[in-house]
């Protein structure tokens, strides 16, 4: 089996980073696997992780009286979460795997030292970051005009 | 660019054919074209301003009627002789005549079992003689044929009343503080092959000598007609004195445009401070484009009876200044005044050389003087110009 | 069609482009709460054949008469299909029009997807909402000629799984003519298991070759503009990115000067446009 270092430089997310760099990151990482309708995470609870999604989609919800509501999904190829990023830490949706999900989870903790032991590191993950919350965000923005619905 | 579709009749026609009438003759003119089954049509005096109506006495022309014209402002004037044609223009063109502010297309009667059955309704008027249009109109209607006729579809009830319509042009004397023809390179003065064809021009010459009107023939029809209304043989001098006033016109136009990269200057300006300061003089209130001879804008609207029994559609002129224009569900594309303002002068100026090879401004004035505001196309013009 | 004139003989007018045939709706089928599609057939028998993105001007007699894009099958010139979506009072009329119905056809007009020319090519189908009804006919041509095209993939973006147009074609596309099938929807509940999030988030995951490939594009402007920076950022070519604009129109014909966008007549240099010749009128506002 191959390990999680020689894996990541395959993800987009990690495209670019040099050797060094990975190995330093897989130190934070592990395998993990979710069946559907499992919990990644859940709202209100400490954010400790960072997942780099390999297979599989996962639903960000918000809970409401009536159900759940999907916000956004994450699926292979892309990465979920920042909430182990920004204090206070603590998850601000659910994630639930909508199929099985193999993903690879970091430990939010130990990237934090990583980041700041090594800040040409922490700039490059940062970088990476703000590209999804952008695209997150701009995903978010456009679909609060309602484009499709709007009657 | 689009070719003009009405062929240019004027090929085979001599100078030789030329005609000076005087008063009678002119009168004659009219007769005879009436005679030919025309119904005539020509200036008259009406609501304070020049209209074309039904001709069939040289009186019922305005004679000895001129105008001034100041931005958002026209005024007919008793003229200290007795032109006929001393005036520059009245708040319309042949527009209406060709192109009617409003008309039935088509007409729906219920069938047996209710349902609407859609009949076009058949405009057969005229068809007419239009005597005395002015050069920049006879340009203003050359770009209707393009845009009516010239294209892969056309208006038919404009090109019904076209198909027949016979044209006496006339030469601008006394032309307005608003006109800027000659900056447009559609006046003061018809000649064949620019602008829609025409039958006849005619030059008012009035002097010491007398009262005279040099017809030259256009086509073969004008030529016709000339032999029928007989008068003589036009001569040198004729000529000549039409072309001093020709001369005297150019000279005394009230404004100019330079229409040099203009189109290029408007789509470079869309952001320009201009259309903020005008959209605070302007009014929205669509008079330009009323009296505008070259604005084609239409809507459709629906009447039905109020049992139902019966609809008719209507085709009614329209403007880009109102709000509906550019409606789409939500909301209105050019919601301020300040973009219908920018559409409609970078439409006249601009995007209409793109579209039919030509400016849509044929110089003529109207929307200057006819703008309650006194807002003037040559001065945002210019304005736009400076700040480049 | 040209009623240009030098002789004084055409005083009668035979077609006047105007006035619309009657058809009759001989099925609805309601396809979303807002949304049905009509089959109509012509009252005077004469086929109707349309390139795929062409619309006509349809009339709801005593209503009033909109530009609604043919969502039926090029091949069959015998049915004329419409999917409208119910927004305001013409569009209510034509929507809830029931069999039997009679309708003003005039059409069709304008400029279509000129699907033929992405032969060869790689074709990436882009549809935001009522966007995927005037994309169908091209599906469709595409599909009809499957072979004559290489990769071809659907990207379709829908408000809710609920709003989603034509489901029971799309696995058919992706099954039996291979086009690759990607639905993802604004919002959602857990009974949804595809993604939910913006159609351009999908365009990452679409394989094509930049160089090869032709990409159509229908949606509320905004997500067309999104989306068509998605696939330069991409290295496809501004004209091969193609869209379908809308504008108020009244005629269809170029005549009503409604739908213009600067230069542009929408209605006859469209409605389908090169990316490339509206792209600086779109960031324009107001124009
Ligand atoms: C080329 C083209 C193709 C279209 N294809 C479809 C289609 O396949 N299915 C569909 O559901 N809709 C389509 N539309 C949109 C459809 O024309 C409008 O939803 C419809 O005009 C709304 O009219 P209304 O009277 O119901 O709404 P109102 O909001 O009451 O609108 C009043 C009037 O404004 C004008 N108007 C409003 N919205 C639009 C608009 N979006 N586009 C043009 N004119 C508008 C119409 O003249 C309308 O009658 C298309 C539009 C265009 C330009
Ligand atoms: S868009 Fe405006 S300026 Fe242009 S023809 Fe129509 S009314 Fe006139
Ligand atoms: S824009 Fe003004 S000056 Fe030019 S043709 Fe129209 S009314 Fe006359
Ligand atoms: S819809 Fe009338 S000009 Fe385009």
């Amino acid at each position: 089996m191959r390990t999680i270092a020689e894996d990541l430089p395959g993800h987009p997310f990690f495209a670019g980073l040099d050797s060094d760099a990975l190995a330093l990151l897989a130190g934070c990482a592990v395998n993990m696997h979710a069946r559907p309708g499992e919990y990644l995470f859940r709202e209100g609870e400490p954010a400790d992780s960072f997942f780099v999604i390999r297979e599989g989609r996962v639903a960000l919800e918000m809970r409401l009286p009536t159900g759940a509501a999907v916000l956004d999904t994450a699926e292979q190829g892309e990465v979920l979460g920042w909430s182990w990023l920004v204090p206070p830490y603590r998850w601000t949706f659910d994630g639930r795997a909508v199929d099985h999900v193999r993903a690879v989870r970091f430990d939010g903790g130990c990237l934090r030292e990583k980041c700041a032991a090594d800040p040409d590191l922490g700039y490059a993950f940062l970088q990476r970051i703000v590209q999804v919350m952008s695209q997150r965000l701009h995903s978010a923005r456009v679909r609060l005009l309602d484009l499709y619905g709007a009657s | 660019m689009v070719a003009n579709p009405v062929v240019d009749p004027a090929a085979g026609v001599a100078p030789g054919d030329d005609r000076t009438v005087d008063l009678t003759g002119l009168q004659t003119l009219i007769d005879v074209l009436a005679g030919r089954g025309y119904a005539v049509l020509g200036p008259v005096v009406k609501d304070g301003s020049i209209d074309y109506g039904p001709v069939r006495k040289v009186s019922d022309l305005p004679v000895g009627w001129g105008d001034e014209q100041a931005p958002g402002s026209y005024r007919l004037r008793r003229r200290d002789d007795d032109m006929i044609f001393g005036y520059a223009n009245g708040a319309q063109s042949v527009k209406p005549v060709f192109f009617p502010a409003s008309e039935v297309i088509w007409r729906g009667l219920r069938d047996a079992e209710g349902a609407v059955v859609p009949r076009r309704e058949q405009h057969d008027e005229g068809p007419y003689a239009v005597v005395g249009v002015r050069s920049c109109d006879l340009h203003a209607l050359g770009i209707h044929d393009t845009v009516l006729l010239g294209r892969r579809f056309a208006d038919a009830s404009y090109a019904v009343r076209r198909a027949d319509a016979f044209v006496v042009a006339v030469s601008c004397s006394d032309p307005a503080g608003t006109c800027f023809c000659v900056s447009m390179g559609t006046g003061p003065r018809p000649t064949a092959g620019r602008g829609a064809p025409f039958d006849l021009a005619m030059t008012e010459l009035l002097d010491a000598t007398g009262h005279r009107f040099l017809l030259e023939a256009a086509s073969e029809r004008g030529v016709e007609v000339l032999r029928e209304v007989g008068g003589r043989i036009a001569d040198e001098r004729d000529r000549s004195d039409a072309a001093s006033v020709t001369e005297s016109a150019v000279g005394r136009m009230g404004r100019w445009l330079d229409t040099e990269g203009l189109k290029d200057l408007l789509y470079a300006s869309a952001d320009s401070p201009m259309w903020d300061e005008v959209a605070d003089r302007c009014l929205s209130c669509q008079n330009c484009t009323m009296v505008c001879p070259t604005c084609f804008c239409t809507d459709v609207e629906d009447v039905s009876d109020l049992a139902g029994d019966s609809m008719q559609r209507e085709r009614v002129w329209d403007s880009c200044f109102d709000s509906q224009h550019s409606y789409l569900h939500g909301g209105s594309v050019r919601r301020t005044t300040k973009a219908r303002y920018r559409q409609w002068m970078t439409h006249k100026l601009g995007s209409w050389i793109d579209q039919f090879g030509t400016s849509g401004c044929v110089g003529c004035g109207r929307c200057i003087a006819w703008c309650p505001a006194g807002i003037d196309i040559t001065e945002q013009a210019a304005v736009l110009r400076e700040e480049s | 069609m040209n009623a240009a004139l030098a002789t004084s003989s055409q005083r009668v007018v035979v077609e006047d482009p105007m006035v619309p045939r009657s058809f009759v709706v001989t099925r609805t089928r309601q396809d979303t709460r807002d949304t049905a599609t009509l089959w109509l057939t012509a009252m005077d028998g004469a086929p109707l054949a349309f390139e795929p993105g062409q619309f006509t001007m349809l009339q709801a007699y005593g209503v009033g008469e909109v530009p609604v894009s043919i969502s039926g099958d090029p091949a069959d010139d015998g049915v004329l299909q419409h999917t409208i979506r119910d927004v305001g009072s013409v569009s209510h009329a034509l929507a809830t029009a029931e069999t039997g119905a009679r309708l003003g056809v005039r059409g069709p007009f304008g400029v279509g997807w000129d699907v033929g020319t992405a032969r060869g090519r790689d074709v990436v189908i882009v549809a935001g909402g009522i966007g995927l009804a005037p994309l169908r006919p091209a599906v469709l041509e595409i599909c009809a000629n499957r072979a004559a095209y290489g990769e071809v993939t659907l990207l379709y973006g829908a408000r809710t799984p609920a709003e989603r147009l034509f489901t029971d074609e799309l696995p058919r596309w992706a099954a039996e003519h291979g086009v690759a099938v990607h639905v993802t929807v604004d919002r959602s509940d857990d009974s949804w298991r595809g993604p939910v999030g913006l159609v351009t988030g999908l365009v990452d995951r679409v394989v094509f070759r930049p160089e090869l490939a032709t990409v159509l594009v229908c949606g509320p402007e905004v997500m067309m503009r999104h989306t068509a920076a998605a696939f330069l950022d991409r290295g496809v070519a501004p004209a091969d990115v193609r869209v379908s604009m809308e504008r108020n129109m009244k005629c269809g014909i170029g005549l009503c000067g409604h739908c213009q966008l600067r230069e542009l007549f929408i209605c006859q240099d469209g409605p389908v446009l090169g990316y490339g010749l509206v792209a600086s009128l779109l960031t324009q506002a107001e124009l």
